[in-house]
């Protein structure tokens, strides 16, 4: 048991992060692996359903395959928003079962209801800090 | 003395700090990206700061362009810049940047252009100090890293 009191899983949490940001993607992905996670990034939602193995005509075990654990996107982006992706992973009959959780900059009640009403397993505010993230990886490994 | 000038570039550079958090110039979130750099991360900060130079300068060049056309009127399009530019700038505790994108995008939802040039002007100017600042910064901890390499000599056998 280290430190920080969250490394001691046999396999690193594999995160898919997806911002349209080039430097929330820096940022966020650096915070995830400061705390022992594999991460993968995407910069729009198209990216990252392509990655997921979604959006063809049947859902591919892709997803599956790459074992990613937790998903973790921005809300506002471009064409396909963070909530429109969330909406996607939980119709699938691949990934639903993987947590999604939702960043944005603006803290806006309905918004975030209606994120968790779809299914998000947390909402992060942005700027993220580094407590955020252990906070929500604690929570992820204490329901192992 | 190769001792004393480590000391005194330290000192240089948290009084620079110090200056920049007092000025409202940098806020916490700066301190964030700090503690991000570690032994696996060694210059995590500077690449981060450089990427937000690169997007920062694209954007503001998109914004003067976009406002210095007298037919421009996609105030949308011009909202979407000003948002990134905002998003950026809050990632990496640039505070006083931030409050300008603020007021910025509150020009553009009142399609005010004299109100949008104006924040613009701001805009450019903020985020000079900024890059000059962080500039200097850079340079000191540069200076200090080689002081320190100098001071702690790694012993070859």
């Amino acid at each position: 048991m280290d430190s920080n009191g969250l490394s001691c899983i046999e396999r690193k949490l594999h995160v898919l992060a997806v911002d349209d940001s080039i430097i929330d993607r820096t940022i966020i992905a650096r915070l995830l692996k400061k705390y022992d996670c594999k991460v993968t990034t995407a910069e729009n939602a198209m990216r990252a359903m392509e990655y997921l193995g979604l959006g063809h005509e049947q859902d591919t075990s892709e997803g599956k395959d790459l074992k990613i654990g937790m998903i973790i996107t921005d809300y506002s982006m471009p064409g396909m928003t963070g909530y429109d992706l969330l909406k996607k992973i939980k119709e699938s009959s691949t990934m639903s079962e993987i947590p999604v959780v939702i960043m944005s900059s603006e803290n806006i009640p309905t918004r975030i209801n209606k994120c968790l009403k779809e299914g998000a397993q947390d909402f992060m505010l942005k700027p993220i800090q580094q407590s955020d993230v252990k906070k929500l990886l604690s929570n992820e490994y204490s329901s192992y | 003395m190769l001792g004393l000038g480590l000391d005194q570039l330290t000192s240089d550079m948290n009084q620079l700090l110090a200056l920049l958090f007092h000025q409202g110039v940098l806020d916490e979130q700066f301190l964030q990206l700090q503690q991000l750099q570690d032994e696996v991360s060694p210059n995590f900060v500077s690449e981060v700061i450089t990427i937000f130079f690169r997007e920062s300068e694209k954007l503001l060049k998109i914004l003067r362009e976009q406002l210095m056309d007298k037919e421009f009127s996609d105030y949308k399009k011009m909202g979407i810049h000003v948002n990134q530019f905002m998003g950026s700038s809050s990632s990496i505790g640039a505070q006083r940047v931030k409050t300008v994108c603020v007021a910025f995008r509150s020009a553009v939802e009142h399609s005010n252009r004299l109100g949008c040039l104006r924040a613009l002007e701001l805009l450019e100017h903020e985020y000079c100090y900024l890059k000059n600042k962080l500039h200097e910064l850079f340079q000191i901890e540069q200076q200090r890293v080689l002081a320190a390499g100098i001071r702690y000599p790694v012993v070859h056998h």
